[in-house]
C-alpha cells in the first residue's frame, strides 16, 4: 500500500495536525521508520512506514491542521510500484491551504457533536500476538509503548513479560540502581512533559493577579444548594467556571488561541467558552472540558464536572472530552494554596489559577471588615493577549464573582 | 597437503542440519561447502526417519489388510516378502539422498565426500582438513556431525543377534522373538513394526513408563494399546546383563525390584544416542563440551567465535527438524542477517514438536501436564477422545485422544499431546498456534473442517474451558 493515510490516535479521533515531517521527498525508508509526527491537542504520535520504499511525494505540509483521518498524507513507492496519486481512485490529497487573513472559520473543535464515525483501524494497527495482547491487558501495559521483537516488529509474549527485550527509547519497568530509582514515564506524563515544555518555550507568559471577595458567591451557593443532596450540590469551582465563561463572553479577546498554520500565524477567536478544568488523576494532570459553559446552567455544569472528574480519575476520558477547548481553569484552593501561576495549556491563550478562599480583614469605606478573599492569577500568552486586555478580563471576572447574578445575564 | 579453496562457510556433516544450513547460507549469498563422510541426508534420510517410515507404512498396510474383514472386505491368505519390503525402504532413502545432491548443485554448494576436521586458524579464517588430504579455509564453520546409537557398558552389538537401528531396519530374516531395550521413539517404532509383521516383541524400559518423555496420560494410553496388541512391556526394569548365545539372546533384568530373565532370538538396543564429537579437532580448537555435547548459544555458536554446532551433537531433543531449524539460525547469524518474517528465531526446546510413528501414533509439543503444573501454575486441561470423532469412527481408528494444556490466566497454549491415527500430521496445527502465540480464543474461533480428525483438536481446546460440544 504505497499511500500513507492520516492515522487515528484513538477510535474517536476524526482529524489531527501534521506536526512534522521527518523525511523528505526522495528519501528511502525502511519498514518501521518514523516518517512523521501527528498531533491532536493531547498527544503526539509517530507515523511509521509500513513498507520499504522511496518517499515519492509528501501530500500534506508540515503544520497543517484539521487533516481528516484517512486523508492521504504521503506516497511511498516500493521498487517497480507506480504512483497512484492523481488517479481517480485516490482521495484529493492536498487540502486547501489555510487562509492567513482573519476570517470567520467554522469551529473545528470536536464539541459535543454526535459520535464520530469509527476511524479506520489499519492506520493505528498495533502488531501484537493474541497472547501478548492478553498479558498486556492483564498488566495494564500500553502496547503502543512497547517495541516488538517478533517478525516484522510484532509484539510477542517476551516483549510484554519484560523478558529479554529492552524497550528502544525508554524504560518500561521501574529499576533501582544504587542511590536512585528509574521510573518509566506513562503516556500521560509524556504528553504533559512535551506540551507544557512547548508552552513555556513558545508562548511568552505574563501574569495578572487580583484579590476577589467570595462572600456573595458563597452566599449564592448556599442558597442554590439549600435542600440539595450532597451528591447534587454545586461547588465553588462549578460557579467559578460559570463566572469565567461569562467573563470570556464579555472580553472575547481572551477566548483565543495562537495558531501556526501552513500559511503562517493567526489568532483564532472562539465563539463559546469551552472551559478545560485541570484535574489531578492518578496518572497525572488531565483537563476535561465543559463545552459551551457560557450556554449551560450551573446545574448542568456541575453534573458534567462530576462525571468528567470521575472519568478522569478512572482514566476513562474519551479523546473528545479532553482535547480542544478555549480556556483553562486550575484550582489549587483545596490545598490551601494562596496563589500560584499556571502554565498555559496550548493552544489556549490563557489559564486562570485559583487560590484558596480565606477570611481576611479588609478595609472597606474606611472601616475594617471580615471578608472571604481569594487570589486569582491569569497567565496570558502575550502573542494573543496584551496586558490591558488581560487586566480588563480580570476586572470583569472579579465583578462577576462578586456579583454572581451577572453570570446569568 | 594443498590449500584447496576458500569459502565463506564450510559445513561439516551433510545431514538434515548441515545440508539445510548450507542451502540457507547459499540463499544469503555465502560461498558454501559441505563436507560429508558417508551419505548426503545423514542418518535421518538414509538410516533413520525416512526408511523407517517406509517400513512402518508396509506394516500398517499389512495390519489393515489383516483386519479388512471389519470393513466387509475379504482378502484371503496374506503374506509379505521381507526382502522386497526392505528393498522399497532402501529405494525411498536412495531417491531422497539423490534429491539432496541435486539441491546442493542447484544452490551451487560444493560437496566434498570426506571426513573433515578443524585444524586451527590461518589468518582470520578457519582451516578444515579433509581426510583425503585437501584443506579448505572458511570464515565460519558449522559442525553438524550428528550422533550414533548409544551403547551400554559391557554390551557390544554384534550386528546379528544384538543390533542397533541400522541393522534393525535391514533384517535378512525375521526373528521369531525380539527384545527391544529402550522405549523411546526408536524403540517403540521398531516394536510396532516387528510386532505388526508377526514377531513376538518384548520391550524393556528403565523408567516407570514407556515413552518416558511424553505426557503421562499419553504414555499410559500407549502402554494399554501396545499391551492389547500383545507386546510385552517391562517398565521400571533395569537391564543387568545382555548376552548372546547360539540362537538366542538372554537378558537379565530387575523389574520393579524383582530379578528375571528374558530370552529372545534377537535384541535391538535403542537406549539413546551419543554425539559424534570425536576426531573433529574440537579439543584442540578449545570448543567446550558438556556431557558429550557441544555447548552453543542462542545463535548456535560455540564458545569459539565463528564455529557453530547444530543438531544432535549440540544436545537434545535429537530430532531432524530441530537440527534443520538450528542450521537456519546459524546460517542467518553467519550471514549477519537479522531473522525476519521468513527466518528462524531463537529456539526453545519446548517449541520442537516430537512425533513417534508407531501404531497408534504419538505427537506432542510444549509442556506435559506435570511440567506445566510445576511451580504452582494454574492450568486448564482439555481432553477429547477419538471415540467421539466421526472421521475416526469411519476410519476404524477410534482409539486415540487429544489433550491440550492452557495457562488458566493468559490462555497460552502450554502443551498439546496426541495419540491416535495420523496425529503426527495434526500436531503442526498446535505448533503454529504456539508460534503465533494464539490463545484459546483464537483456537476456539477457528473453523475446523468436518469430518476430520482435526475436529478433535478443536474439541480438546473447547473441553479445556468446559465448552466441549461432542463429548
Amino acid at each position: 500500500m504505497p499511500i500513507v493515510m492520516m492515522p487515528a490516535l484513538s477510535p474517536t479521533m476524526t482529524e489531527g495536525k501534521l506536526a512534522k515531517w521527518l523525511v523528505k521527498e526522495g528519501d528511502s525508508v525502511a519498514s518501521g521508520d518514523v516518517i512523521a509526527e501527528i498531533e491532536t491537542d493531547k498527544a503526539t504520535m509517530e507515523v511509521e512506514a509500513l513498507d520499504e520504499g522511496k518517499v515519492a511525494s509528501i501530500l500534506v505540509r508540515a503544520g497543517s491542521e484539521g487533516i481528516a483521518v484517512g486523508t492521504a498524507i504521503a506516497e511511498i513507492l516500493g521498487e517497480g510500484e507506480e504512483s497512484e496519486v492523481g488517479k481517480e481512485t485516490t482521495p484529493a490529497p492536498k487540502p486547501a491551504p489555510q487562509e492567513s487573513a482573519p476570517k470567520e472559520v467554522a469551529k473545528p473543535a470536536p464539541a459535543p457533536t454526535p459520535k464520530p464515525a469509527p476511524a479506520p483501524e489499519t492506520s493505528t494497527r498495533i502488531f501484537a500476538s493474541p497472547l501478548a495482547r492478553r498479558i498486556a491487558a492483564d498488566k495494564g501495559l500500553d502496547l503502543r509503548q512497547i517495541q516488538g521483537s517478533g517478525p516484522h516488529g510484532r509484539i510477542i509474549k517476551a516483549d510484554v513479560e519484560g523478558g529479554h527485550t529492552a524497550p528502544v527509547t525508554a524504560p518500561t519497568t521501574t529499576s533501582t540502581d544504587g542511590d536512585s530509582t528509574l521510573i518509566p514515564i506513562t503516556a500521560t506524563r509524556k504528553v504533559i512533559a512535551s506540551r507544557l515544555q512547548e508552552s513555556m518555550q513558545t508562548a511568552p507568559h505574563f501574569y495578572i493577579n487580583m484579590d476577589i471577595a467570595l462572600d456573595a458567591l458563597l452566599d449564592a451557593r448556599k442558597a442554590v444548594n439549600q435542600g440539595q443532596d450532597d451528591g447534587a450540590k454545586i461547588t465553588v469551582n462549578d460557579m467559578l467556571i460559570k463566572c469565567a465563561a461569562a467573563a470570556l463572553m464579555r472580553i472575547p479577546e481572551v477566548n483565543t488561541s495562537w495558531e501556526v498554520t501552513g500559511e503562517g500565524e493567526a489568532i483564532r477567536q472562539w465563539h463559546h467558552a469551552d472551559i478545560a478544568v485541570a484535574v489531578a488523576a492518578e496518572s497525572g494532570l488531565v483537563t476535561p472540558i465543559v463545552w459551551q459553559a457560557d450556554q449551560k446552567s450551573l446545574t448542568k455544569i456541575s453534573a458534567e464536572m462530576r462525571e468528567l472528574i470521575a472519568k478522569a480519575q478512572d482514566g476513562k476520558l474519551k479523546l473528545n472530552e479532553f482535547s480542544g477547548g478555549s480556556f483553562t481553569i486550575s484550582n489549587l484552593g483545596m490545598f490551601g494554596v494562596s496563589s500560584f501561576t499556571a502554565v498555559i495549556n496550548p493552544p489556549h491563550g490563557a489559564i486562570l489559577a485559583i487560590g484558596a478562599g480565606r477570611e481576611m480583614a479588609v478595609a472597606k469605606n474606611g472601616a475594617l471588615e471580615i471578608a472571604t478573599m481569594m487570589t486569582a492569577t491569569l497567565s496570558c500568552d502575550h502573542r494573543v493577549i496584551d496586558g490591558a486586555v488581560g487586566a480588563k478580563w480580570m476586572a470583569a471576572f472579579k465583578e462577576i464573582v462578586e456579583t454572581p447574578m451577572l453570570a446569568f445575564i | 597437503m594443498t590449500e584447496k579453496t576458500h569459502y565463506d562457510l564450510v559445513v561439516i556433516g551433510g545431514g538434515p542440519g548441515g545440508y539445510v544450513a548450507a542451502i540457507r547460507a547459499s540463499q544469503l549469498g555465502l560461498k558454501t561447502a559441505v563436507v560429508e563422510r558417508e551419505n548426503l541426508g545423514g542418518i535421518c534420510l538414509n538410516w533413520g526417519c525416512i526408511p523407517t517410515k517406509a517400513l512402518l507404512r508396509a506394516a500398517e498396510i499389512y495390519h489393515l489388510a489383516a483386519n479388512a474383514d471389519q470393513f466387509g472386505i475379504s482378502i484371503g491368505k496374506l503374506d509379505f516378502d521381507l526382502e522386497k519390503l526392505i528393498k522399497r525402504s532402501r529405494e525411498v532413502a536412495a531417491t531422497l539422498s539423490a534429491g539432496i545432491s541435486h539441491l546442493m548443485k542447484k544452490n551451487k554448494i560444493a560437496v566434498f565426500m570426506a571426513s573433515g576436521k578443524l585444524a586451527g586458524k590461518s589468518g582470520e579464517n578457519w582451516r578444515v582438513e579433509l581426510d583425503k588430504g585437501d584443506a579448505l579455509t572458511a570464515r565460519a564453520v558449522i559442525l553438524a556431525t550428528g550422533a550414533r546409537a548409544k551403547h551400554l557398558p559391557n554390551i557390544t552389538p554384534d550386528g546379528k543377534q544384538i543390533v542397533t537401528y541400522r541393522d534393525a531396519m535391514t533384517p535378512k530374516t525375521l526373528p521369531k522373538s525380539l527384545l527391544i531395550i529402550g522405549s523411546g521413539a526408536i524403540g517403540m517404532e521398531f516394536a510396532s513394526f516387528y510386532h505388526d509383521i508377526g514377531v513376538e516383541v518384548s520391550v524393556v524400559e528403565a523408567a516407570p513408563r514407556i515413552l518416558p518423555v511424553e505426557d503421562a496420560d499419553i504414555s499410559t494410553m500407549a502402554a494399554e494399546a501396545f499391551s492389547a496388541r500383545g507386546i510385552n512391556l517391562h517398565t521400571d526394569a533395569k537391564l543387568e546383563k545382555l548376552t548372546a548365545e547360539k540362537g538366542k539372546v538372554e537378558a537379565q533384568i530387575t523389574e520393579k525390584g524383582k530379578s528375571q530373565n528374558l530370552t529372545a532370538e534377537r535384541a535391538i538396543l535403542a537406549v539413546g544416542i551419543e554425539a559424534n564429537v570425536e576426531g573433529l579437532g574440537l579439543e584442540e580448537s578449545g570448543i567446550k563440551l558438556e556431557r558429550g555435547h557441544v555447548i552453543t548459544d542462542a545463535n548456535a555458536q560455540t564458545n569459539i567465535k565463528g564455529i557453530y554446532a547444530i543438531g544432535d551433537m549440540a544436545g537434545a531433543p535429537w530430532l531432524a527438524h530441530k537440527a534443520s531449524h538450528e542450521g537456519i539460525i546459524a546460517a542467518e547469524h553467519i550471514a549477519g542477517n537479522h531473522p525476519d518474517g521468513g527466518g528462524a528465531h531463537g529456539m526453545k526446546p519446548q517449541d520442537v514438536p516430537s512425533c513417534t510413528y508407531c501404531r497408534p501414533q504419538i505427537a506432542s509439543v510444549g509442556l506435559t501436564e506435570e511440567s506445566a503444573r510445576a511451580g504452582g501454575r494454574k492450568i486448564r486441561v482439555g481432553k477429547f477422545p477419538f471415540l467421539a470423532n466421526g472421521k475416526a469412527l469411519a476410519q476404524g481408528e477410534s482409539s486415540g485422544m487429544i489433550k491440550t494444556i492452557f495457562d488458566a490466566k493468559t490462555g497460552e497454549l502450554l502443551g498439546a499431546h496426541m495419540i491416535g491415527a495420523e496425529v503426527t500430521e495434526l500436531i503442526h496445527g498446535y505448533v503454529i498456534a504456539r508460534q503465533c502465540e494464539a490463545t484459546e480464543a483464537e483456537l476456539m474461533a477457528s473453523i475446523f473442517p468436518h469430518p476430520t480428525l482435526s475436529e478433535a483438536m478443536h474439541e480438546s481446546v473447547l473441553d479445556a474451558f468446559d465448552r466441549g460440544i461432542h463429548f
